[in-house]
């Protein structure tokens, strides 16, 4: 484990990445966005994370989680809508498996609880046209490849943010279910969900964030071996 | 007394609906936590300050509109010390009821709740 001065400093680093990430991207999110929704996820989370960055920019004081905290306060405060609570809120929540500082047993348990409080929060299944549809491949593929494949973290990470992106691809095609763009019905078909797609931005700058601190591979193909191999041999033969 | 906070993505209809509500129950705490900065939309931390200037320490019943201000809503209590409860109803008609109920000198926050839910079960024709 990275001593907690190297730990602050990704942690620093990763928020600013975000930051300018989000900003970057704020008009493309906001043309998502106001195809199925109110027009306002990019300003609001580029506003949200800009702030968190500054929050966590000079403090050299704070533990890894309350730095992770932090971040998730300063979203709840300064990001409004859905996206404060789902994005804030769940932060600030599972940073508490922070406690024991950021290592690659922790980074599952704090991937599992933000997704767990997401889904809680939100109310979303998979499959309802949300950010969920992008975190749960993510925090899959994340947990196996550490767990059970015995990855690097770096590695795994890049194959979550592969996943990340498929469950991205796969909301364009379903009829939303929750949030504003449920009230559109059968017209939301057809668009990529705003929020799967800022989560999945979010994980591509934590993952250019860790190869500066981590060692191992991050370009690495998604789909094996963590995701099975789609066409068996046997339906191949048939 | 049982306080109650008003949540809409409008600060316009949060108001108003307090309007409404304190012409049944005049004495009983009242707060509008409506919009996002001015803008349309719901805040934790605007919820969270309506919640603590309505609890004088028996307890708040928080009414909502939609989507967010649940989010947010249940965000803020997590973050509250106050026992505060959301009413999952009409949040018009809960208001009314709730603030009826809370001039009530026998009313609990689970009377004021209960009486709030009540509520879904108006109908208009």
């Amino acid at each position: 484990m990275a001593d907690d001065p190297t730990q602050r400093a990704a942690i620093v680093a990763a928020a600013g990445a975000v930051a300018d990430r989000l900003e970057a991207e704020k008009s493309h999110l906001t043309d998502l966005d106001s195809a199925i929704g109110d027009a306002d996820h990019g300003s609001n989370l580029a506003r949200g994370f800009r702030a968190a960055a500054d929050a966590v920019e000079d403090d050299e004081e704070s533990s890894p989680q309350e730095l992770v905290k932090k971040i998730g306060v300063t979203l709840i405060s300064k990001v409004g809508g859905a996206a404060g609570p789902l994005y804030g809120g769940s932060i600030m929540s599972a940073s508490q498996t922070l406690e024991g500082g950021l290592t690659a047993e922790t980074s599952v348990d704090f991937a599992e609880a933000y997704l767990q409080k997401v889904q809680d929060r939100g109310g979303a299944q998979l499959g309802a046209k949300t950010m969920v549809d992008a975190l749960t491949p993510a925090v899959h593929t994340y947990k196996k490849s550490i767990e059970v494949d015995e990855l690097p973290p770096l590695t795994a990470l890049a194959k979550a943010t592969a996943a990340a992106e498929r469950g991205v691809e796969f909301t364009v095609p379903l009829r939303a279910q929750k949030g504003r763009a449920s009230f559109l019905g059968w017209r939301s078909v057809g668009h990529q969900d705003p929020g799967a797609t800022s989560t999945w931005f979010i994980m591509q700058e934590l993952l250019k964030v860790a190869d500066d601190y981590l060692d191992g591979e991050t370009d690495v193909d998604a789909r094996s071996p963590t995701i099975p191999d789609e066409t068996p041999q046997e339906v191949e033969e048939s | 007394m049982i306080g109650l906070v008003v949540v809409s993505h409008s600060q316009k209809a949060a108001e108003g609906i307090c309007e409404l509500a304190a012409e049944m129950g005049g004495d009983a705490p009242l707060e509008a936590a409506g919009g996002d900065n001015g803008e349309i939309g719901t805040s934790a931390d605007r919820i969270g300050e309506a919640i603590a200037a309505a609890d004088d320490g028996d307890g708040v019943v928080v009414l909502v509109d939609l989507g967010s201000a649940v989010m947010n809503a249940e965000l803020a209590i997590e973050m509250t010390d106050a026992n505060a409860r959301i009413a999952d109803a009409p949040i018009l008609e809960g208001a009314l009821n709730a603030a009826v109920e809370a001039t009530n000198d026998k009313s609990t926050l689970e009377s004021v709740l209960e009486k709030a839910e009540d509520a879904r079960e108006y109908r208009k024709r």
